[in-house]
């Protein structure tokens, strides 16, 4: 896409992805085009596929594409591995990341911003200069208001929920992503937790990002208000509108969407008693 | 008459020959002729003894080693693990200190700054069981402090070393390679510090044999009363033509005294490694001890520290690494003879390839010894699906209020860490590395010597390969 001055836009986008987690098919062709600078959000029940879109983007391992494309800039990532994708561009704040016990924050996010900035690092290349690195990284967490004896605990190994998705923006901050995708960035943080991270993915993102907020809530949305909001249901997007739409299933939920689209509430209900099923 | 080769094998005849080659106290000699007596009673090690369950060593060819007769014709040391640990070409450097490692330190090698070299207070060297050099800072020496050549010393103070050797910290019929070790111990080390005596800077110990050769080298370690000391000893060398390591450890920690004792064994994947090592820490001293273990075709390893005087402290830290068909057995006993003493062991392994290790670790509380504090714990982390880890631990109480508590994980790499990491922009190869890395830094973490810590890191770092 072409911008009005001119310059090329980067574009993340999807066509008619199919993806199967354990051999069940969870999403059934997902189209969703979104331009760097543009925040879109992501509605939808539990179960539905909205994590599944975001790790299938971000190249997980157990996610198998069957069908369809993810194009960035025209080029396809799909044959590309996680870091690869990571390198381009593409970013995952996600829901429950992992503990990495013995790996300090600071040497981990190092490692990671050196490899996000000079894609064509290779193994063993100097890392960004540590007074460089430290200085920057001490500004990005006073601005998330993260104790600097943060950058000294092992990634993830034991924070709190709350600490843990701070963790996950102040990464976002750090690796400057073209897209980035937030899975329930919002999910187990307290009121003043939530209006922070607000804040700081707006302040980080304000036309630097492509952004896709999953969420079941709106609250992420107050500072972040979606140019598109789509609602994907029984692994398809159903419906797509602006940041009203959003309003809507907040107040309002999903009984309206599930009557507008029977075919797609059956195949929610039908992935929904396998999951269960699956245990 | 034909020409005869140099006679191999540990038979009376090498055995006479090894003895006129030296000039001991007669007490030596007899202390030497009882332990190879004790070698020719005692069984043959073998897969129905418990210890030896897990080892097989029926390929060994005790034959083809000799006892150390000549002086290698060899001026120079092999390559040290230590020397070559800062390879600045090994990724991920930049995740610990910046520190050089340790021989880069103190000889200088390399581009390390003088500024941050590690100054030693001593150094001494042995190549194939023969002691090559030994140095100490006259400081020391005026002090009274001992430092260097057990040869050498044992003719020197006669006194001392028999007050010592083999009669509290070994036992030369533990087993037959005990034996076999006492009988035919050769250059070696000794480290006796007075009381009262601190030495701030680290004593090096470098063993190295050529490769088919042998080490019999002993390592005795007398810190009197409120003495401190820092002894660091590595063992390397047998490039690909293998090599025996038969040794031994003799560490006694005085009243009050405070040793850091680091011993790492580096040998080529083709030396058979077996050794006993104990140390005896007395009423209210401290030891902290690293085993490092990276190299040998087969390790057989006892390990025993024993807290023989109340308010004695020691803590234990490993550090394993196995690849292509290793199998490291180390044998770990934490023995609380007195009351209020604490001891805490961390084992860490690393597995690659078709490797194998076996640990197994005892704590034994003796009747009366009470408010025992004892800790064990063993993890592992498998970097293949052929490579297998046994961790056994044990304990045996015989005391009342006591806390003895042990632990064992097995572990492989998780693929949802890779994912995360990959995610972030690091190749498989390099989240493998962090993954273990992170893995080994919590006994790192214990570890108070920064290049040791270095040393060992880069050197594991090296080793990890391609992780599918």
């Amino acid at each position: 896409m072409i911008s009005r001055t001119g310059e090329m836009t980067d574009t993340l986008k999807i066509t008619n992805l199919h993806v199967n987690v354990a051999d069940k098919p969870i999403l059934k062709g997902v189209d969703l085009e979104i331009v760097r600078g543009e925040t879109h959000a992501l509605m939808g029940p539990n179960g539905s596929g909205k994590s599944t879109l975001g790790l299938a983007i971000m190249g997980h391992p157990g996610y198998e594409i069957t069908s369809g494309s993810v194009e960035l800039n025209g080029e396809d990532i799909l044959e590309k591995d996680a870091d690869e994708r990571a390198r381009s561009g593409v970013f995952m704040a996600f829901q429950r990341p992992v503990a990495i016990p013995g790996v300090k924050m600071a040497d981990f996010l190092r490692h990671a911003a050196t490899n996000i900035r000079r894609p064509d690092r290779k193994e063993g290349e100097d890392l960004i200069p540590m007074r460089e690195f430290r200085k920057e990284l001490r500004e990005k967490m006073g601005q998330l208001k993260m104790d600097t004896e943060f950058a000294r605990r092992y990634v993830n190994d034991g924070f709190s929920g709350g600490e843990m998705k701070r963790a996950e923006i102040l990464q976002m901050a750090m690796l400057k992503p073209k897209f980035a995708i937030l899975d329930e960035t919002d999910s187990g943080l307290d009121v003043d937790a939530v209006k922070l991270a607000s804040q700081s993915i707006a302040e980080i993102g304000r036309e630097k990002m492509g952004i896709l907020i999953i969420t079941h809530h709106d609250k992420l949305l107050e500072h972040n208000i979606p140019d598109k909001t789509h609602v994907i249901l029984g692994g398809r997007i159903v419906e797509t509108g602006g940041p009203e739409l959003a309003q809507e299933l907040h107040q309002h939920g999903y009984d309206r969407i599930r009557a507008a689209h029977p075919e797609a509430a059956a195949e929610d209900d039908k992935m929904k008693v396998e999951a269960a099923a699956a245990g | 008459m034909p020409q005869t080769e140099t006679a191999t094998g540990f038979t009376p005849e090498t055995f006479e020959a090894f003895l006129a080659s030296r000039d001991e106290p007669t007490w030596l000699t007899e202390q030497r002729r009882a332990a190879f007596a004790a070698f020719g009673e005692l069984p043959q090690p073998h897969s129905g003894m418990e210890e030896w369950r897990r080892t097989d060593i029926r390929l060994l060819r005790l034959d083809k080693y000799a006892p150390a007769l000549e002086r290698p014709a060899v001026d120079s040391l092999p390559a040290a693990l230590l020397t070559s640990g800062g390879s600045t070409s090994s990724i991920d450097e930049d995740l610990l200190d910046q520190t050089a490692p340790l021989v880069e330190q103190l000889t200088g090698v390399g581009d390390t700054p003088a500024e941050t070299r590690l100054a030693l207070a001593g150094q001494t060297a042995a190549l194939n069981s023969h002691s090559i050099s030994s140095q100490l800072i006259e400081e020391h020496a005026k002090q009274g402090v001992i430092f260097g050549s057990l040869d050498q010393v044992v003719t020197q103070h006669p006194d001392l070393v028999q007050k010592y050797l083999f009669t509290r910290a070994g036992d030369l019929r533990y087993d037959r390679f005990a034996a076999l070790h006492a009988a035919f111990w050769s250059g070696g080390t000794i480290l006796y510090v007075p009381q009262g005596v601190r030495i701030e800077q680290p004593l090096y110990i470098q063993s190295s044999i050529t490769p088919g050769s042998a080490d019999f080298g002993h390592t005795l370690v007398v810190l009197e009363e409120g003495a401190e000391a820092t002894l660091l000893a590595e063992l390397s060398g047998g490039e690909e033509a293998g090599g025996l390591h038969c040794g031994g450890v003799e560490i006694i920690v005085g009243r009050g005294a405070f040793l850091r004792y680091v011993n790492l064994q580096n040998w080529d994947n083709t030396v058979w490694h077996f050794a006993h090592h104990k140390a005896l820490v007395e009423a209210d001293a401290r030891l902290q001890w690293t085993v490092g273990a990276l190299g040998s075709k087969v390790s057989k390893v006892n390990q025993h520290v024993a807290l023989v005087g109340p308010g004695a402290n020691a803590q234990v830290n490993g550090v394993m690494f196995a690849e292509g068909r290793q199998h490291l057995d180390y044998h770990t006993l934490q023995h609380h003879e007195a009351k209020s003493c604490r001891s805490d062991l961390l084992y860490k392994g690393g597995l690659q390839d078709q490797s194998r290790m076996v640990w197994r670790g005892m704590i034994k509380v003796d009747p009366g010894a009470d408010k025992t504090d004892g800790y064990q714990r063993n993890d592992n982390l498998m970097l293949s699906d052929d490579a297998r880890a046994d961790s056994i631990p044990g304990l045996e109480i015989e005391a009342d209020d006591v806390i003895c508590t042990h632990g064992a994980t097995t572990g492989r790499v998780d693929d949802e860490q890779i994912f995360y990491l990959q995610a972030r922009g690091l190749t498989r190869n390099e989240a493998t590395r962090v993954i273990v890395a992170g893995f080994f830094q919590q006994v790192f973490d214990r570890i108070t010597i920064p290049s040791v810590r270095e040393a060992l890191g880069h050197a594991i770092r090296r080793r990890i390969r391609e992780y599918e």
